[in-house]
């Protein structure tokens, strides 16, 4: 039967491919969408402040809590004595509260709740806790020595998934090691090796809306969580986990998830969240509220971890790639249960979207005593895509070869065997770069109107694979209401790149009924089935399969009992326009609001069917993480690739240093664009919080391990004066075969490019590579001014 | 001390400490909940109301001196349906997570009440001080300029 409606949906999408308005639209314009800090929890709320760490590294010595639970109107105050356990998702070697020892400024020690949340401020000022300080680390190759002092003396009784490699008695909490041919002979076979070593900084997700969750345990002992999540199923389940020594297990951990305001990974798994799910239990029958300032928020929760990348790659004459290899040392920060996988994902596909025949990557998760690192769009690919793609226009350059050449040259094509020894999937990835370097009018000198100015083009490509373990499934149940309208239940979120819509769009076009005709409802897990998490740019193929799942088990429904009462075979039969129709009998039409809840009376006044449901489930059932740790080959760690090109045309101030962007196109490979506007929109919005990285934002930590800039006054984010001229979004469809449709991610791929990019226009512009990011004004000009004294 | 205010249309005699904040005070005591909690001091914009018709950060503003004041937010300027601009907004799919939402609508709505026909350059300064970490702002630009476009016809 599904192949049926394959055959007709190939001639004929009507939903899918087109902009649909997106169904949460309305909400959004009007006020009406709710995000978590906008529920109402009546007059017994209660709100908690957060004792943190003012040390990055040091022993607790006491806390002494006496003087803040004194204070009228303070609830409680609790502290790591009172939940002494560990949670993490990759690895649990993170804390509920510090234990004997804190390993950030900003970590939190204890909490004071209490009615009023100024009441509870105040007493948390007077929580006494008394430190011994500790040498900190904060440069992960210094952690990397052998005198270093560990950050994790007990980094060897952490659980952790198998496919970690943790090296206990060093601050290496993983290792990936991928290796193919042999790289030396690659390199001695290559005519030249070109060496070069690139540093990326931390950043910050800055999502508008801070993080905030809302605790109820109830005096049946039901754990209820409002969380402000890209995570509600991983989120109980890591609850669930942690608080096992409450007595509490899944079936009593709830968790509502209503719109959220931002997330970029920022709040995937579980990060500050723990302690609305703690604090809950210690004031039983009491909702009470965890929100983050804006500071907690960059200091709490995780932030893009910072790298230093060594590169050498090997090349013959005429610019095939021999041999590369790529040395990830990641700050990956003082608590990895999240970021270790970000560096594990980045030491698996670390040669780019390239055709390398020897191949030795080494990506290094190193504990430092900064905030915790962790997930944050791009997933390790925006960190090393930065260094790869800078390196690619050196080497190109000192061979004579155009650089868009050089890539297209040596550009992965289905088939090709990946670092890891399974094969590429089909992608568009020549046409991508194409289409690019057609936008971007590539090999076309340009000269700015302004004689102060310099113009440069900057080209790359990027790549990205979903990094989630083998078995990350997805699943939707779907109802059909009386009017013939539809109810979609997913665990996925909407994030704001339009899941709701997209997961309608596919629905839709089974059913043949308009998404605005289909709710599809923010998760509960308590009603709504299971969803993994909504990160790695999986969603739209992974739960989208589901969907389509889901909505093909309702069709054979409904056919079904047509063919009961009416007759037609149910080969014969389709559907359109909320209708019913036969391919044998042009005069049946039955319109789906007429017996999708109340059945179709028969001729004896008797009604058969009954209401509609559908359920579908889907799990990527050839991947597999088995593989040699020393190589990684044997696995099927990635599902597939998402590919891509991005092109820049800039103009940089030789005065000044400011850089202002022409234009700027990416070419992504969508397989199929479910919706075509929303893909835009995230090709806009990725390239411009991808742009800021290498323009303007900064990370800034003093030498304490304070964070010198954690607010937006001085971490500046994009604002509406900060665009590019002209945006040019270009989507390539090379089918997935595996997705609904045909259709694969892209959310996180737009952002990966925008470093590169710029770096390599700048050495267009000025003849200067520079090497760290981000490239700023100033660093620019100290550039030009490094560059003159030499020629002088 | 007691204040009352005006908030969409709707009178409220409200008993407020000196050091309450109007942001909190909207959304805790009067049940608005457009008005979004952001940063606390004025940087991101999500927390911004028209204060007698114009756009001002409710985090910076205490409740006290909003006494005797008029205050719109979102809800209230689509009380009696879309406005033109909202309805822009939401065909063109300007918005994704939606956070900024409303401080961005009342931002634009600021500037077409005073110049129906500005250039993009004008709708960037209105809404320069709205931050938005999703879109890139180009589609909400686009929305914007499109609204006022059909203003004409629609007035």
């Amino acid at each position: 039967m599904t192949h049926r409606f394959e055959e007709r949906a190939a001639q004929t999408l009507e939903f899918v491919g087109t902009p649909v308005t997106r169904i949460d639209g309305l909400d959004k314009v009007t006020g009406a969408a709710r995000y978590v800090d906008d529920l109402d929890f009546g007059p017994d709320l209660l709100h908690a402040e957060i004792v943190e760490s003012p040390f990055a590294h040091a022993r607790i010595v006491s806390i002494d809590t006496s003087k803040a639970e004194r204070v009228p109107g303070v609830s409680k105050v609790v502290t790591g004595r009172d939940f002494p356990f560990q949670f993490g998702l990759y690895m649990k070697d993170r804390y509920v509260f510090a234990q004997e020892r804190v390993r950030f400024v900003g970590e939190q020690v204890a909490a004071v709740i209490a009615r009023d949340p100024k009441v509870a401020k105040r007493a948390a000022r007077l929580v006494e806790v008394t430190y011994e300080e500790l040498p900190p680390v904060f440069d992960p190759v210094e952690a990397l020595a052998g005198d270093a002092l560990l950050v994790h003396p007990d980094l060897g009784e952490y659980a952790h998934v198998p496919w970690f490699f943790p090296h206990p008695g060093t601050n290496i909490a993983h290792w990936r090691k991928t290796r193919k041919g042999d790289v030396e002979a690659g390199f001695a076979e290559a005519d030249q090796v070109v060496a070069g070593t690139y540093t990326v900084p931390r950043y910050a997700h800055c999502a508008i809306e801070p993080h905030v969750i809302v605790g109820l345990f109830d005096h049946a002992n039901r754990l209820t969580l409002w969380s402000a999540s890209q995570s509600p199923y991983t989120q109980r389940h890591l609850f669930a986990e942690a608080l096992a020594p409450l007595g509490l297990s899944h079936q009593d951990v709830r968790v509502i998830t209503p719109y959220i305001g931002g997330g970029f990974g920022g709040k995937a798994g579980v990060s500050m969240e723990i302690l609305g799910a703690a604090l809950a239990t210690a004031v039983k029958g009491h909702p009470v509220k965890v929100r983050w300032t804006r500071e907690q928020e960059f200091y709490n929760t995780y932030q893009r971890q910072g790298v230093v990348a060594q590169i050498e790659m090997g090349v013959k004459r005429d610019g095939t790639i021999t041999a590369l290899r790529h040395i990830l040392n990641w700050d990956a920060g003082a608590y990895v249960e999240y970021g270790a996988n970000v560096v594990n994902a980045a030491g698996l596909s670390a040669t780019g979207p390239y055709r390398i025949p020897n191949v030795w990557i080494d990506s290094k998760c190193i504990y430092t005593n900064l905030p915790p690192g962790g997930p944050y769009r791009g997933f390790g690919y925006s960190e090393f895509t930065f260094g790869l793609e800078s390196h690619v226009d050196r080497v190109a350059g000192k061979l004579g070869i155009d650089p868009v050449e050089f890539r297209r040259r040596n550009a992965i094509v289905e088939g090709d065997i990946l670092a890891y020894g399974a094969e590429m999937n089909p992608s568009g990835l020549l046409e991508a770069i194409d289409r690019t370097a057609a936008a971007i009018d590539w090999g076309k000198p340009e000269v700015s109107a302004d004689s102060a100015k310099s113009v440069g083009k900057g080209f790359a490509v990027f790549w990205k694979a979903p990094a989630m373990p083998p078995n990350a499934s997805s699943a939707s149940f779907l109802k059909f209401n009386e009017d013939g309208s539809i109810n979609i239940t997913v665990s996925g979120m909407e994030l704001g790149q339009g899941y709701l819509t997209a997961m309608a769009q596919i629905a839709a076009e089974v059913l043949a009924v308009p998404p605005s005709r289909i709710r599809v409802e923010t998760p509960d897990t308590d009603r709504n089935p299971y969803e993994w998490q909504t990160v790695a740019s999986h969603v739209t193929w992974s739960c989208g399969n589901a969907v389509h799942a889901a909505a093909v088990e309702a069709r054979e429904r409904i056919f079904e009992v047509v063919h009961r009462v009416h007759g037609y075979e149910e080969e014969s039969l389709y559907l359109e326009d909320e209708a019913v129709r036969s391919s044998t009998d042009p005069d049946f039409r039955l319109p789906l609001r007429d017996f999708v809840i109340n059945g179709i009376e028969d001729t004896d006044g008797t009604f058969k069917g009954g209401p509609i449901v559908g359920s579908g489930k889907f799990m990527p059932e050839f991947a597999s993480t088995r593989a040699d740790p020393e190589t990684s080959q044997g696995g099927h760690p990635n599902v597939h690739y998402t590919v891509g090109a991005a092109g820049i045309v800039l103009e940089v101030d030789r005065e000044t240093g400011r850089v202002q962007v022409d234009k700027v196109a990416l070419a992504v490979d969508a397989g199929k664009a479910i919706n075509p506007s929303l893909i835009k929109g995230q090709i806009t919005g990725g390239l411009v919080q991808g742009l800021a990285t290498v323009l303007f934002e900064d990370m800034r930590f003093g030498e304490d391990g304070r964070l010198l800039n954690p607010n937006f006054t001085d971490y500046k984010i994009p604002t509406a004066h900060d665009i590019p001229l002209e945006i040019v979004p270009i989507i390539v469809e090379v089918a997935q075969p595996d997705g609904p449709f045909g259709a694969r991610g892209v959310g996180e791929h737009t952002m990966i490019p925008a470093a590169p990019i710029v770096a390599n226009a700048i050495e267009d512009a000025l003849g200067i590579r520079i090497t760290s990011m981000p490239i700023t004004a100033e660093k620019v000009v100290l550039s030009i001014e490094e560059m003159n004294e030499h020629v002088h | 001390m007691d204040i009352s205010i005006s908030v969409n249309g709707e009178p409220w005699v409200l008993s407020v400490e000196p050091n309450d904040v109007l942001l909190d005070v909207l959304r805790s005591r009067v049940g608005v909940k457009s008005p979004k909690i952001g940063c606390e001091r004025g940087d991101c914009g999500t927390c911004t109301i028209l204060l007698d018709g114009r756009t001002v950060r409710s985090c910076l503003v205490l409740a006290v001196e909003a006494d005797r004041h008029e205050i719109t937010t979102v809800e209230g300027i689509g009380r009696d349906g879309l406005t033109a601009l909202q309805r822009s907004l939401w065909e063109l799919n300007a918005f994704q997570c939606g956070f900024c939402a409303p401080g961005i609508v009342l931002a634009a709505a600021e500037l077409l009440e005073e110049n129906p026909h500005p250039s993009r350059e004008e709708v960037q300064e209105a809404i320069g001080g709205n931050l938005c970490r999703c879109t890139g702002y180009e589609p909400i630009i686009e929305a914007v300029l499109a609204a006022a476009a059909s203003w004409k016809e629609d007035r």
